[in-house]
């Protein structure tokens, strides 16, 4: 990378998008609201926004097989910042972006990176989107992340998001907008897990509009501690569509979960799924784990592994 | 050697088990039979340690076992296939099996494929496949059996509880074989819970349960012919009877 980089840096951009050395093909790295690198391609060009904090990232008709790393860090204490962060992928492309935000606090005061990605996915356009949140720090203030991400997918387009938080994050509020033209499909991946006192919050909004158009919203997370999250998704379907959502959670010690689905059909061929289940760690589970030989502790840290694998 | 000395258990004030004693040699292979509601899969779930007993002692190679959790057992040898496998959502078969062979690492797809084969199921369809409901019974149930065989020599008793239950004729003549299999390849004893005849067929022993209590134990040329007279005695009206 440009800068150099310290131990800190270096453990974040490894948990947050696999990182242990410059990615290559294009990429732009945030470090404490300033840039970090980037590195432009022939087919993905990396511009900075002039209004507001933030990139713009074009990526040409037609590019396949690259990927696009955009990795955020912060590492110091009491910074807060909003960035935007726009991405046009042209028709046909097929590309594989990463972004991903690593906080370390040490200090009292709270950090927090809060970001707008807005996705246009052109026509036939393939986008899988990689989104990993982690917070670490032994310092008494806040660690917050809150994304909003924004879809509008093309005809015949697809985005699938995978979006990681598993650690470290004192609060998150993550809203996913999506609106889907017709055989343009979006699926989306979350994981969470949340310990202590944090508060996790999801909203989905996906608005299908054209015929044959499909989505699909799955939530795993495991909820620990006193730990509150909270998980909402609304589905419409304005025309022949397929759309599934479903919520599926661990509950642990005192924690609580609530899942707040929403599923509506404007249109008489528009088919609308929703599923959730919320529930403690199923005592058999635990048992047959023991019968081969782990203890009641190891058990529960394989169960959850494997589930939010 | 495993010895059960004067077992009872009681569930919501029932005796599901009164005053049972056994011994089981080591390599032998013993069938555990009897009536629904004798008391098999009670008896099975207390010798592996997820039940535990109201009154007596179990005691394993000359340790008594009684007071220890399933954790312990397993460690000290005893291994367990349940009657209806358990289903997790994210663990897939390799995941699975690979914690039955206790090893560190992950095992490779041609391990896990060994197993797999050994229960007849196409290795390569299920190794990354998740151990959950969209398996069928018969699937979880083979799998459940493959997990077995994967803790090879750290397993000295097998008890397999009601391997037959939910599984095909083809299966079924495939569980013969695992059986006949880990008979001649392992030193472990082998302890089944059935009704099957053709289980009952290859076994070393019979152990017949009626109403909570042995009603009769020994070698199976003995044991089995005396098996239709105590048949009638299971149809009589009310099932199992306590006598």
């Amino acid at each position: 990378m440009t800068k150099q980089l310290d131990g800190i840096t270096r453990n974040l951009l490894t948990a947050v998008a696999d990182l242990h050395d410059t990615p290559s093909g294009a990429y732009n790295l945030r470090l404490n609201g300033q840039s970090g690198g980037r590195r432009s391609t022939t087919n993905i060009q990396i511009t900075t926004k002039e209004d507001k904090p933030g990139i713009d990232v074009h990526i040409k008709p037609g590019t396949v097989n690259e990927s696009v790393h955009i990795p955020v860090v912060l590492s110091e204490s009491g910074l807060t910042e909003t960035v935007y962060n726009d991405f046009y992928i042209g028709e046909g492309a097929d590309v594989i972006i990463v972004a991903g935000c690593g906080i370390h606090n040490g200090g009292a005061d709270k950090a927090e990176h809060d970001g707008l990605h807005r996705f246009f996915v052109g026509r036939g356009a393939r986008v899988r989107y990689i989104e990993k949140h982690y917070g670490e720090g032994d310092g008494s203030g806040q660690r917050i992340m809150n994304p909003h991400t924004v879809a509008e997918l093309a005809p015949d387009s697809y985005l699938e998001m995978e979006t990681v938080q598993i650690k470290g994050v004192d609060s998150t509020i993550r809203r996913t907008d999506a609106i889907l033209q017709n055989g343009a499909t979006l699926v989306v991946k979350e994981k969470i897990m949340t310990h202590g006192n944090q508060l996790a919050e999801t909203h989905f909004n996906v608005e299908m509009n054209g015929a044959g158009a499909a989505c699909s919203v799955s939530s795993r997370s495991v909820a620990a501690g006193q730990s509150q999250q909270i998980f909402c998704s609304n589905i419409v379907g304005n025309a022949p569509c397929n759309g599934h959502s479903e919520c599926d959670g661990i509950i642990m010690d005192s924690a609580k979960i609530s899942a707040i689905p929403e599923i509506v059909a404007n249109h008489l061929d528009a088919s609308l799924i929703h599923e959730a289940a919320i529930g403690k760690i199923a005592g058999e589970q635990i048992l047959k784990l023991q019968t081969l030989g782990l203890t009641e502790a190891e058990a529960e840290a394989q169960i959850i592994s494997g589930f939010l694998k | 050697m495993l010895e059960l000395k004067n077992i009872y258990f009681q569930a919501a004030d029932r005796d599901i088990l009164h005053d049972v004693s056994l011994q089981i040699a080591d390599n032998r292979f013993v069938v555990i039979t009897g009536p629904n509601g004798s008391g098999k899969t009670t008896l099975a779930r207390l010798i592996m340690g997820i039940e535990k007993p109201s009154q007596g002692q179990i005691i394993f190679n000359g340790q008594d076992i009684t007071d220890l959790g399933i954790t312990e057992r397993a460690r000290l040898g005893l291994s367990f296939a349940f009657q209806q496998p358990v289903r997790f959502k994210g663990l897939t078969v390799t995941d699975l099996i690979s914690l039955a062979a206790g090893t560190d690492k992950k095992l490779s797809t041609a391990e896990v494929c060994e197993y797999l084969s050994e229960v007849g199921l196409c290795a390569r369809d299920y190794v990354n496949r998740e151990v959950d409901g969209k398996l069928s019974g018969g699937e979880l149930k083979r799998i459940e059996i493959a997990g077995l065989l994967a803790r090879g020599d750290q397993t000295k008793l097998a008890v397999f509880d009601e391997p037959e239950a939910g599984i095909d004729l083809w299966s079924f003549n495939n569980l013969i074989e695992v059986f006949t299999n880990l008979r001649t390849q392992s030193a472990a004893s082998i302890i089944v819970i059935s009704h099957q005849e053709r289980i009952l067929a290859i076994t070393d022993e019979l152990i017949v349960l009626s109403g909570g209590q042995i009603a009769s134990q020994g070698k199976r040329e003995t044991i089995l012919p005396q098996l239709i007279n105590i048949d009638y005695k299971y149809s009589c009206k009310g099932g199992a009877r306590n006598d």
